[in-house]
C-alpha cells in the first residue's frame, strides 16, 4: 500500500506546526518556509497528476486501514479524476496566496501556519472517503479560515468571521445528523459503499426500516444538502459570503473563493449525487429553481455593488451556480434515451471544468484587487478609480484578461466550462437553461462596467503616480494568465483526466 | 491494585496534615507527588485489568454484617475510564493551583480528600460504601469553595452543599426502601450492587423509587432544572475547585444514575426514559442559551457544563449500547475539556487580570498579552464545540447516534444546543482574547506574569488527552463497550426493552 495522499496532507500540516513554532521575528525565513512547503505540495500534486491513470475512472492511490471498527470508521483515502483535480487546484492556489501576502508583517508565523493548515484541511477533504476523517478535515479547513478573517480582516471582520463560522457550522451540524442516520441504518460511513447501496435501492429501505418514517430518505438528504448548500453557497444560504469575502484579507479571499467554495461543490459531486440520486430527482424542480435563482439573482446583486470585492464575491456565487445547475440537471430522468447519457456527461464535464476554471480565475481576480489595494492604500470602491489604463497599462491588460476569462470569452478558460454546461443542460432542463442565460448577460454587463469605471474614462488625478506592476508582481500573476489561455485553447488537458470519472458518475445516476 | 488509588490519596492527606504550617513549597510537592502516584496507579491498574467487560473484584471484606454491608471494591470498564479521568484531573488541578499561597497545606489536604472520595465512589460496588464515599466528597468541596473561592463564595458553597445533601437524601430514602424490599426477596440483607441488580423489584415499586434515586444523583450531574448549583458553585470555587467540580464531581452524579439507579430499577428507567431525555435536551439547549448571554467569563463555562452534561444524561436515556457508550465517553471527555476551560479562565486569566467581566477583558486584548492562554482557550473551545479530532466529537457523536434511534425529534432539538454551543464559544473567544475594542494602554509598571511552567504542563496534558481520545477513541471504547455488550453484565436487563418481570 502506498501513502502518497497521507504524506501530501501531512506536509502542509507539519509545515504549519514548524512555522508556528518559529516565533514572529524571522519574517523572511517564515515566508520562505511557507512558500517552500506549499511548493512541495504543488510538486506532490503534479506527481500524482502524472502518475494518475486517466482511463480507469476508478479510485487510485487508495489507502484503507481499519481505525475504529466498532463505529464503522476506516482510514480510507483515494482520488479519482474529481478529487485529483481539486487537489491540483488547491496546490496551485495556495502558493499564489502565500506570495500575495508576502508583505504581511503582523504575526506572520501564525498567519502562514493558518494558511498551511487550511491547505491541509482542503487536501484532506478532497482525498478522504470515509465520513469520519472527511468531516475532521472539513472542519479543520473552517477554523483557520475563521481566524484568518478574524485576526487579519478589514474593519468589520469580527461579525463577518462569526457569521461565516456559525452559518457553516449550521450546515455542518445538519450534515452530521444525516450521516449519523445513514450510519445507523447501514452501519457504514464509507462514501463508496453508501453510493453502492443507493444504486441498488437498499439505502432507502434500510433507512425506513431503522426509523419507521416514510419520508426519512428526504429528511436525511435535506440535512446533507444544507451542509453543502451553505458552503457553495446556494441562494438563500449565501448571506455569509459577501461579508466574509470582502472582510477577509485578499490573499485569504483567494483561498476562500478559489478552493474553499469548491468544497461544497465537491461535496455535491462526491456525496449528494451518488448517495441521494433518488431524493434529488424527487425535488428536482425546486432544486433547479434554486440554482437558477442563484445564477440570476447573484449576477444582479453583483451589478448593484459599489465595492470591488463584494462585486467579485457575488460573481463567485454566480459562477458556482452554473456548476450546481449542471449537477442537478444531470440527475434528471432521461427523456430521449439515446443521447441523455451524453448530455449528462457534457453537463458534468462542464461542471468540473467550471470548478477548476473558477478557482483559477476568481483567485486571480482577487489577487489583482489585492495588488490594487496595495497601491491605493486599501481603497477598492468602484468609483474610487478611473482611467487607470493610461498609467498602469500592464496591470489593466492582465486584469482585463482575467475579467474576460471570468466573463466566458471564447479562447479563454471560462468559455469551455460554461459552454459544456449549457450544451448539457439545454436538452435536460430547457427552461432552467433558458432563464439562466440571463445570468450570462448580466455578468457581462457588470464586468464590463467594472472595466469601464476603473480603467477607462477620465483619469482620477489622485492616482496619477500609481506604479504599474513590478517584475515580481508580473511573475506572480503570470502562472494564472498562462493557465487561462492554456486551458481555453486546450481544455482536453483537464477533460481527458476527468472523463472516465464523469462517465462512471453518469452510470451511477442511471438506474 | 486500583484500590491503592484511594489509599495513596488519603495517605497524602495525612502527610500534608503533618507538614509544618508555613512550608507552602513542601505542601505543593507532596500534593503533586501524591496525585501523580494516584494517576500512575490508575493507569497501570486499568491497563492490567484483563477483562474490562466483567466486574473484577479488588477486595471484598465483611463490614457490617447486620445490614449486609461489605467493604467491596471492584472495577469494570466504566470504572476504569472514570478512575483514569480522576487521575488526570487530579494532577492537572494541582498544576493549575501551584500559585495558592493562602494556607497551602490545608488547601491541598482538602483537595486530595475530595479526590480520594471520588476514587472511592468509582470503585465501590457496595451501595453503602459508595454512598459513604459520595457523602465524603461534600465536605472538602464545601471548604474549598468557602475558604479559597471568589465572587460570593459563601453563597456558592452553601448552595452546592445544600443541593448535594438534598440529592443524597433522596437517594438514601430510595435505597432504604429498596434494601427492605430486597431483604424480603433474597431472604438476607444485602447491599451488594451486583446482587441487588438481580433482584426484581415490582414495577409499581420501581415506578416511584426510581425517580427518587435517579434525580437524587442527577442533581449532582446538573440535570435541568436542578442545575442552578453548578454555575454559581463553579464561579465561586477556586480554579482547582471548579476544575474538579466540573471535571469529576458532576461525573459522580451521572455515574450514580447509571451504576445505582438505572441498574437497580431498569423497569423504572424504561418508564421514565422519555421524561429524562426531555430534561436532558432542555438542559442542553437552556444551558447553551444562558451561556450565550453571560458577562462573566466563568459563568459561560459554568453553563456550558450544564449543557454538556445534558449529553451525558441524553446518552443514558437512550438505553441502547451506542448511546450508553457515548454517555460514558462524554463523561470522560467533558471532564478533560471543562477542566481545561476552567484552568484557562480561572488560573491563566483571572489570577492575572483580577477580572472576568467581558467588558473589561475586551479592552485588554489578552490574545496578544498572553498568547499561550489564547491558543489554549481556542483549542479547548474547539474541543468543547465538539469539532472532530477531539474527544467531545466521538462522544457526542455516539450519544446523538443512540438518540436518533429512540427520540429523533428531541435529537434534532439538541442540534440547536450544539449550534448555540458554537456561538457562545466563539463569543467567548472573541470577547475574552481577540477583541476589536480599542485597547487600554498597557500598564508597564505591573507587567503581566507570564504563563508558568506548571500551567503549561497542565494545559498540554489535558489537550493531549482530549486529542488522543478524539483520534483513537478505541483506547477507551475497548473498556466501555464490553460492559454494555455482554449479556451477563449488570446492564443487561437495562438494555432489553421491558425487562423480565
Amino acid at each position: 500500500m502506498n501513502h502518497w495522499l497521507t504524506i501530501l496532507t501531512l506536509v502542509p500540516f507539519l509545515g504549519g506546526i514548524v512555522i508556528a513554532g518559529l516565533g514572529g521575528e524571522r519574517k523572511n525565513l517564515i515566508r520562505g518556509l511557507a512558500l517552500a512547503t506549499s511548493l512541495v505540495g504543488l510538486g506532490g500534486a503534479l506527481c500524482l497528476w502524472l502518475h494518475f491513470d486517466p482511463k480507469s475512472g476508478g479510485l487510485q492511490f487508495v489507502e484503507q486501514i481499519d481505525w475504529v471498527p466498532s463505529l464503522g470508521i476506516q482510514y480510507f483515502l483515494g482520488v479519482d479524476g474529481l478529487g485529483l483535480l481539486m487537489v491540483l487546484l488547491t496546490a496551485i492556489v495556495t502558493p499564489l496566496a502565500i506570495l500575495a501576502s508576502w508583505r504581511l508583517d503582523d504575526r506572520p508565523h501564525v498567519y502562514h501556519a493558518l494558511i498551511l493548515w487550511l491547505q491541509a484541511g482542503l487536501f484532506g477533504t478532497f482525498t478522504a472517503l470515509n465520513f469520519f476523517h472527511w468531516f475532521l478535515f472539513w472542519e479543520l479547513g473552517l477554523i483557520p479560515a475563521f481566524f484568518l478573517i478574524k485576526l487579519w480582516g478589514g474593519p468589520k471582520r469580527g461579525p463577518a468571521a462569526t457569521q461565516f463560522f456559525i452559518y457553516t457550522m449550521f450546515g455542518s451540524v445538519a450534515l452530521l445528523f444525516s450521516f449519523l442516520a445513514l450510519r445507523l441504518a447501514t452501519g457504514s460511513f464509507d462514501f463508496i459503499e453508501l453510493a453502492a447501496l443507493a444504486k441498488s435501492g437498499v439505502l432507502v429501505t434500510k433507512l425506513q426500516a431503522a426509523f419507521g418514517w416514510k419520508s426519512i430518505g428526504l429528511i436525511v438528504f435535506f440535512g446533507a444538502f444544507l451542509g453543502f448548500a451553505v458552503k457553495v453557497p446556494l441562494i438563500p444560504f449565501h448571506t455569509w459570503l459577501p461579508a466574509a469575502y470582502s472582510e477577509a484579507p485578499s490573499p485569504v479571499t483567494m483561498l476562500l473563493t478559489g478552493v474553499m467554495s469548491k468544497m461544497g461543490a465537491y461535496g455535491f459531486l462526491r456525496i449528494l449525487l451518488p448517495i441521494f440520486p433518488d431524493q434529488i430527482r424527487q425535488v428536482l424542480t425546486p432544486l433547479l429553481w434554486l440554482a437558477v435563482a442563484t445564477i440570476v439573482l447573484s449576477a444582479c446583486a453583483a451589478f448593484a455593488q459599489k465595492d470591488l470585492k463584494r462585486m467579485l464575491a457575488y460573481s463567485s456565487i454566480n459562477h458556482l451556480g452554473y456548476c450546481l445547475l449542471a449537477m442537478f440537471a444531470a440527475t434528471a430522468v432521461a427523456t430521449s434515451v439515446n443521447n441523455s447519457d451524453l448530455q449528462k456527461a457534457a453537463a458534468l464535464d462542464g461542471a468540473l471544468l467550471q470548478m477548476f476554471n473558477h478557482g483559477l480565475t476568481a483567485s486571480a481576480l482577487f489577487l489583482f484587487v489585492a495588488l490594487l489595494e496595495r497601491r491605493s492604500g486599501g481603497l477598492r470602491g468602484l468609483d474610487d478609480f478611473g482611467g487607470l489604463r493610461k498609467i498602469i497599462p500592464v496591470f489593466t491588460g492582465l486584469m482585463g484578461i482575467s475579467i474576460f476569462s471570468s466573463l466566458g470569452l471564447p479562447g479563454l478558460n471560462g468559455f469551455v466550462g460554461e459552454f459544456l454546461i449549457f450544451k448539457g443542460v439545454f436538452p435536460l432542463a430547457p427552461w432552467a437553461a433558458a432563464i439562466s442565460s440571463i445570468g450570462l448577460l448580466v455578468t457581462a454587463i457588470f464586468l464590463l462596467t467594472l472595466i469601464q469605471r476603473v480603467f477607462c474614462g477620465p483619469l482620477n488625478e489622485r492616482w496619477a503616480k500609481m506604479p504599474d506592476l513590478t517584475t515580481a508582481e508580473r511573475f506572480l500573476v503570470l502562472p494564472s494568465i498562462v493557465l487561462m489561455f492554456g486551458l481555453g485553447i486546450w481544455p482536453q488537458f483537464i477533460l481527458g483526466a476527468v472523463d472516465a470519472t464523469v462517465m462512471k458518475l453518469v452510470q451511477q445516476l442511471n438506474f | 491494585m486500583l484500590a491503592w488509588t484511594i489509599y495513596i490519596t488519603f495517605f497524602g492527606v495525612l502527610v500534608l496534615m503533618l507538614l509544618p504550617r508555613n512550608n507552602a513549597r513542601a505542601a505543593r510537592i507532596v500534593a503533586l507527588l501524591t496525585a501523580i502516584a494516584g494517576c500512575v496507579v490508575a493507569f497501570v491498574g486499568s491497563i492490567q485489568q484483563a477483562n474490562p467487560g466483567q466486574v473484577t473484584t479488588i477486595v471484598k471484606v465483611r463490614w457490617i454484617a447486620g445490614i449486609g454491608a461489605n467493604y467491596y471494591l471492584a472495577a469494570d470498564g466504566i470504572s476504569l475510564v472514570l478512575v483514569v479521568l480522576t487521575g488526570l484531573a487530579a494532577v492537572s488541578g494541582i498544576l493549575f493551583s501551584w500559585n495558592i499561597e493562602k494556607r497551602t497545606k490545608e488547601f491541598f489536604a482538602f483537595y486530595l480528600a475530595l479526590i480520594g472520595g471520588v476514587y472511592g465512589v468509582f470503585l465501590s460496588f457496595d451501595v453503602l460504601l459508595l454512598f459513604v464515599f459520595y457523602e465524603l466528597t461534600i465536605i472538602p468541596k464545601y471548604f474549598l469553595i468557602a475558604r479559597w473561592g471568589s465572587t460570593r463564595k459563601e453563597y456558592g458553597a452553601m448552595k452546592l452543599a445544600l443541593y448535594s445533601f438534598v440529592g443524597s437524601h433522596l437517594v438514601l430514602i430510595g435505597l432504604i426502601a429498596a434494601w427492605v424490599v430486597a431483604r424480603g426477596q433474597l431472604g438476607h440483607a444485602s447491599l451488594d450492587l451486583i446482587e441487588l441488580s438481580k433482584v426484581h423489584f415490582s414495577v409499581g415499586f420501581q415506578h416511584w423509587v426510581f425517580p427518587l434515586v435517579f434525580v437524587g444523583f442527577a442533581i449532582l450531574a446538573g440535570i435541568w432544572p436542578f442545575h442552578t448549583w453548578a454555575p454559581t458553585g463553579h464561579v465561586a470555587a477556586p480554579t482547582a475547585g471548579s476544575m474538579l467540580l466540573a471535571g469529576v464531581v458532576m461525573k459522580l452524579g451521572a455515574y450514580g444514575c447509571l451504576r445505582v439507579a438505572m441498574v437497580m430499577f431498569p423497569e423504572g428507567m424504561h418508564e421514565w426514559q422519555w421524561a429524562i431525555a426531555a430534561l436532558a435536551v432542555a438542559g442542553i439547549v437552556y444551558g447553551a442559551g444562558v451561556a450565550l448571554v453571560q458577562r462573566d467569563f466563568k459563568f459561560v463555562i459554568g453553563y456550558s457544563s450544564v449543557s454538556h452534561m445534558g449529553f451525558v444524561l441524553l446518552g443514558l436515556a437512550t438505553l441502547n449500547t451506542i448511546g450508553l457508550d457515548g454517555a460514558v465517553l462524554q463523561m470522560f471527555s467533558h471532564g478533560i475539556i471543562a477542566g481545561l476551560l476552567f484552568g484557562v479562565v480561572g488560573r491563566m486569566v483571572y489570577d492575572r487580570t483580577h477580572t472576568r467581566d467581558f467588558n473589561d477583558l475586551e479592552t485588554l486584548q489578552l490574545g496578544k498579552l498572553l498568547p499561550f492562554a489564547g491558543v489554549t482557550f481556542v483549542i479547548a473551545g474547539i474541543a468543547s464545540m465538539g469539532l472532530p479530532g477531539f474527544s467531545g466529537f466521538v462522544a457526542e457523536f455516539q450519544v446523538l447516534m443512540g438518540a436518533w434511534l429512540v427520540f429523533p425529534k428531541l435529537t434534532i432539538l439538541s442540534g440547536i444546543g450544539i449550534l448555540i454551543g458554537v456561538a457562545y464559544t466563539l463569543r467567548a473567544i472573541q470577547k475574552g482574547f481577540y477583541s476589536d475594542a480599542p485597547p487600554k494602554p498597557v500598564n508597564h509598571d505591573h507587567p503581566m506574569e507570564p504563563i508558568s511552567i506548571p500551567e503549561r504542563f497542565g494545559a498540554v496534558m489535558l489537550i493531549g488527552a482530549s486529542l488522543i481520545i478524539g483520534l483513537f477513541p478505541g483506547l477507551l471504547m475497548n473498556w466501555i463497550e464490553p460492559c454494555f455488550n455482554s449479556p451477563l453484565s449488570m446492564f443487561a436487563r437495562l438494555l432489553v426493552k421491558g425487562g423480565s418481570q
